[in-house]
């Protein structure tokens, strides 16, 4: 089985593009796969803890514990664009991780694949 | 002892998103990322902008006096620093009547040694061609 490394820029509700990213990880780790997720800028809001399941929004949090739990998901909020935010360590769902960049980059030396969404 | 070659494909407008900043920042991550990798292992990024990221590389950008924030310039003075390679399109700068007077090409005065290169779009292509992962920005 394969490592598949993930990074977004992308925010959580006003695109979707964060939700792809999820889906797929999801479907990678189905297949038996491990997967990296790495989330800077605007994806940094998937690691605020609190949020609330609305029908007209997009709703993570769940896949995201579910994920976790499985132990071949890692998924990492950039720590900078987190604090700058105004998300903080506290703030942090469990089982994310907050880190500096080069974790990400660390994370693609050994990654099979890399998908990077580097927009909004 | 390995290599994995990122080429961050710049191509997004400077300031109007994150995104063009965190390639710069990203790359430029690439100079810590050692504490993570066994001995020998390392990452290497090079940055090449295309489309309208090629405005990235403007010089005299003002982003301190008008947003309080450094600016993208900045950055990319910090990855010719660091002895990145830098590839930008000259069809895409032919596009916006910009030349190599307009644009960033060295970091000479902060002690810079590399300097950015405008080449072709084919060049560009082959620099995707060779790296290991393809990071679109």
């Amino acid at each position: 089985m394969g490592k598949l490394t993930i990074g977004t820029f992308s925010s959580l509700v006003g695109s979707l593009s964060l939700d792809f990213a999820v889906k797929l990880a999801e479907a990678a780790v189905k297949k038996g796969h491990k997967v990296d997720f790495w989330m800077s800028g605007n994806a940094t809001m998937l690691a605020k803890k609190g949020q609330k399941a609305f029908k007209d929004y997009s709703f993570l949090a769940k896949t995201i514990q579910d994920l976790i739990a499985t132990g071949n998901f890692q998924i990492c909020a950039c720590e900078a664009c987190a604090e700058a935010r105004g998300y903080h360590k506290e703030d942090c769902p469990d089982g994310f991780i907050r880190k500096s960049m080069d974790w990400y980059l660390a994370s693609t030396f050994d990654a099979d694949r890399v998908l990077h969404i580097g927009g909004d | 002892m390995a290599t994995t070659k990122l080429a961050f494909i710049v191509r997004s407008l400077p300031y109007k998103t994150e995104a063009s900043r965190l390639a710069l920042t990203h790359a430029i991550a690439s100079q810590t990322v050692e504490i993570y990798l066994k001995d020998g292992d390392l990452v290497e990024a090079s940055v090449s902008y295309v489309g309208d990221g090629v405005l990235n590389c403007m010089k005299g950008q003002q982003g301190m006096k008008h947003y309080g924030i450094t600016t993208i310039e900045g950055h990319a003075k910090n990855s010719l620093l660091l002895d990145m390679r830098v590839l930008i399109c000259k069809e895409d700068l032919d596009k916006f009547g910009l030349t190599e007077d307009n644009i960033l090409m060295d970091a000479e005065d902060i002690g810079g040694e590399t300097k950015a290169n405008i080449v072709a779009y084919s060049e560009i292509q082959k620099e995707m061609e060779t790296a290991s992962h393809i990071l679109v920005c």
